[in-house]
């Protein structure tokens, strides 16, 4: 049930998230060969606008990739269609949007101020 | 063709007006035998009822496409010999298209997908205009060269899970014959075209599983048609020409 539309917001996310999820395992393995508490971890990310940018627009990227997949086999494997797959579709997106939105401001900007 | 004193087990599916069920024959086996062979021996032996589509049977035009023990096949050259297991057949109509009666399926929804994917020729100029000069080594020609061998025998519209998945999907035929129209340069329908493949039963939805592909009797390759019109309608979006 995918349209031109969706397709380009598909493979446009996934352009996006093939850098930041290399960087990502990047900085994973680089936090655990450092042996790097939680504390010191979260002394990086507070406050860091370049954080907060790298994993958001991460979230963002998974948020429409993820409910544009979730939407295709709801349709070809669960039978649901019209508003009703419309509205799961924008369901899953905002569901993830807030998980993961709300990680990534507790790891930056949450506790910036304590 | 001389008989070989074995027989094939072969279940044909039998089906009127919505009530179907396989209906098992026996039918000597012989040298050279297609399975087209079997169903018409069937059909001139034993059950004189059964129903079923062919025409030239030299695989020229694409009428007698049937399920083969699972999988769809041009029946008339198709050997029994190449998909028989154990020497038994399981014979049926093809997938993801309404039964007439047997093993005659209606053809309609795959022909009116054509003209849903606009794969209809839209010339550019009239008859009374001079012969456009193409190009043989021209790019846009081999393209359409490679998909334009299609004989609208619908096994890659059986063989097609997201047909079966959605109803809507216009199918690797159509889209093929859009794609070899697409690299057509004497064709003036491009706007609509790439509009009619963009929807929600447009090229996007294709998986690239290759089920067409493989079975393609004449060893076309839609998939890589669909991808050309996933690129061709992209690049249209944005603006970046054809």
């Amino acid at each position: 049930m995918l349209n031109l539309h969706l397709y380009m917001a598909q493979r446009l996310t996934a352009l996006i998230m093939a850098p930041l999820v290399i960087g990502h395992l990047a900085v994973m393995i680089y936090a655990v060969q450092g042996g790097l508490s939680v504390a010191e971890i979260l002394a990086r990310t507070q406050g860091s606008l370049a954080w907060f940018l790298f994993y958001g627009s991460f979230v963002l990227a998974v948020s429409i990739h993820a409910a544009i997949g979730m939407r295709v086999i709801m349709f070809e494997w669960l039978g649901i269609k019209g508003t009703l797959l419309s509205l799961i579709s924008w369901g899953v997106c905002l569901l993830l949007l807030m998980l993961g939105g709300r990680a990534v401001w507790a790891v930056t900007f949450a506790g910036a101020g304590a | 063709m001389s008989e070989t004193g074995e027989f094939l087990q072969v279940s044909i599916w039998r089906e009127q007006d919505g009530n179907g069920h396989f209906e098992s024959f026996q039918v000597p086996r012989r040298d050279n035998q297609t399975i087209l062979d079997v169903v018409a021996w069937v059909q001139q032996q034993a059950d004189p009822t059964l129903s079923y589509r062919f025409a030239c049977r030299v695989g020229m035009c694409g009428s007698c496409a049937m399920m083969v023990n699972g999988a769809p096949r041009w029946t008339c050259r198709t050997h029994v010999q190449k998909v028989a297991d154990d020497n038994r057949l399981e014979i049926a109509p093809l997938r993801n298209l309404p039964v007439i009666k047997d093993l005659a399926v209606d053809m309609d929804p795959f022909f009116d997908k054509w003209v849903a994917a606009e794969a209809v020729f839209e010339p550019s100029q009239t008859r009374d205009d001079p012969m456009p000069p193409i190009n043989p080594q021209d790019p846009m020609r081999i393209a359409a060269s490679d998909a334009i061998e299609c004989i609208n025998c619908a096994v890659c519209y059986a063989a097609c899970d997201v047909v079966a998945a959605n109803p809507d999907y216009l199918g690797p035929a159509a889209l093929n014959r859009a794609w070899s129209l697409v690299n057509d340069s004497r064709d003036d329908g491009q706007d609509a075209r790439l509009k009619a493949v963009s929807g929600g039963g447009g090229c996007h939805n294709c998986h690239v599983q290759q089920g067409c592909a493989r079975y393609c009797p004449n060893e076309l390759n839609p998939t890589l048609s669909i991808s050309g019109l996933k690129r061709a309608t992209a690049k249209s979006l944005l603006g970046w020409g054809q």
